[in-house]
């Protein structure tokens, strides 16, 4: 009953060749075979959002998805947002404005916000509150995070304008 | 926790999955694995074998021909939210789906996945029941299509067989410019609604209804449509009392209780919910002379 799967599947720009048994998840493939803990696992029932990772460039839950389904796609998980020195504008923008306090769900929060950047580079408030529904966080109130989010929009912005 | 095993299979065919299924003992489909998976790793749901149906290309997408709109099983929920050809023919799905769980499950659940976990209180499903859509099921036996009316039997079951799978969902737009609303009430933003409430309106030029569609999610063990609100709205021109009457019938029905909510808090839901979506549909609705006779 416990078969496995070869996979292969390209994290963060690295590609990962991987035997697999079926049931694990692809939150677990990436903390316990990859190493990349990052990613968090709260609820593991999709509900918190703590383990969002970008497949193909869009949000998803690791914690409701197969690693075995992930044969041959691209992910991004929190390791991936890291510029070449220091932190990517959005992790900037969050230390700046309180985005974080224990920083459980910060991860998950980074990965769906750079989806909502790259699709739509200037969101309303609503609509990066609209996003963030998708996580809990017990510490911030959501204020800072929806601060931030808008802040790194704008800094975004600037950086684009005088390119 | 974590899930029990299982043998997984992605078989690049439509046949081939029609045909693992029928061979396979305790099979489970997985769509977008956003209810499924949450299931399987609580142990509710233990497959011994799990056949994905990601790689079935003829599975996704949005197909129009002139009355009928056919939808994929797999098409995924974000594909349905912002297809802008939808927007413009169903709104009710575009207006429904901001509910439907969060973004980041819309990127992989799909449209079938919704139907065929028949959860009560889920949007989709409530949506193609007030659309009277049509259920495109392939099996061993081969393929027949069932009534969206027909195909919710109760409590999480469906008409789909063992050895059966959803396939596409045929919608019939309404008349451009018809009303539409989709009104609920969950505690979070996201969260299972307590009740919901899907409302169609179509009038002729000088607004009198002459079509309409009333369905509720939450208040009972399937999606149900409310007959006797729809007679009382057809031939009327809506007001405050018209709304107040249909919504009092809408909320007439046997309705369950849980945790979340006693059969008598959900009828009143039914009521409200009906209520705002009357107003809202209603405030949509382009009362234009009809383009056909």
């Amino acid at each position: 009953m416990t078969t496995t799967h070869s996979i292969s599947v390209n994290i963060n720009g690295q590609t990962y060749a991987r035997v697999v048994e079926a049931r694990m998840t692809l939150a677990d493939f990436l903390r316990h075979e990859i190493g990349l803990t990052g990613t968090h696992l709260g609820c593991e029932h999709g509900v918190c959002g703590a383990c969002t990772v970008l497949i193909d460039g869009r949000s998803a839950r690791s914690c409701l998805t197969f690693a075995v389904q992930m044969n041959g796609r691209t992910l991004t998980t929190v390791e991936g947002l890291n510029v070449a020195v220091g932190l990517s504008p959005l992790q900037q923008a969050f230390q700046e404005h309180h985005g974080l306090q224990c920083g459980f769900c910060t991860s998950g929060m980074l990965m769906t916000l750079t989806e909502l950047l790259s699709d739509n580079p200037d969101p309303t408030e609503q609509e990066v509150r609209e996003v963030l529904t998708g996580h809990l966080c017990r510490c911030t109130g959501y204020a800072g995070p929806v601060r931030a989010a808008l802040a790194a929009a704008e800094h975004l912005k600037g950086i684009k304008g005088a390119a | 926790m974590k899930p029990a095993p299982f043998e997984y299979h992605a078989p690049a065919s439509l046949d081939e999955a029609v045909a693992l299924l029928a061979t396979l003992d305790n099979a489970k489909v997985i769509a977008g694995g956003q209810s499924l998976v949450a299931m399987m790793n609580f142990r509710y749901a233990m497959p011994d074998h799990l056949i994905d149906l990601g790689n079935i290309a003829s599975l996704s997408g949005l197909h129009f021909d002139a009355q009928i709109l056919r939808i994929g099983s797999m098409t995924r929920q974000r594909e349905i939210e912002f297809s802008a050809a939808l927007a413009n023919k169903v709104p009710l799905l575009k207006a429904a789906l901001a509910h439907v769980g969060h973004r980041q499950t819309r990127n992989r659940g799909t449209l079938g996945g919704s139907l065929a976990h028949a959860d009560p209180a889920a949007e989709l499903p409530t949506v193609c029941l007030a659309l009277d859509a049509e259920i495109e099921i392939v099996g061993a036996a081969g393929a027949r299509v069932v009534p969206m009316r027909d195909f919710t039997n109760g409590f999480m079951t469906t008409a789909l067989g063992y050895d059966e799978i959803l396939v596409a969902v045929h919608i019939r737009p309404w008349r451009l410019g018809h009303g539409y609303s989709f009104q609920e009430y969950a505690r979070r933003h996201g969260d299972f609604a307590v009740a919901g409430a899907a409302v169609l309106l179509d009038a002729n030029h000088d607004g009198v209804i002459e079509r309409a569609s009333v369905a509720l999610c939450g208040v009972a063990d399937r999606p149900i449509r409310r007959d006797e609100a729809e007679t009382a709205l057809v031939g009327q021109v809506l007001d405050e009392s018209i709304i107040a009457r249909v919504a009092s019938l809408a909320g007439d029905v046997e309705a369950t209780g849980d945790i979340h909510g006693d059969a008598t808090y959900r009828r009143h839901l039914a009521r409200v919910l009906t209520t705002r979506a009357l107003r809202e549909a209603s405030s949509r609705m382009t009362t234009k002379k009809r383009e056909t006779a």
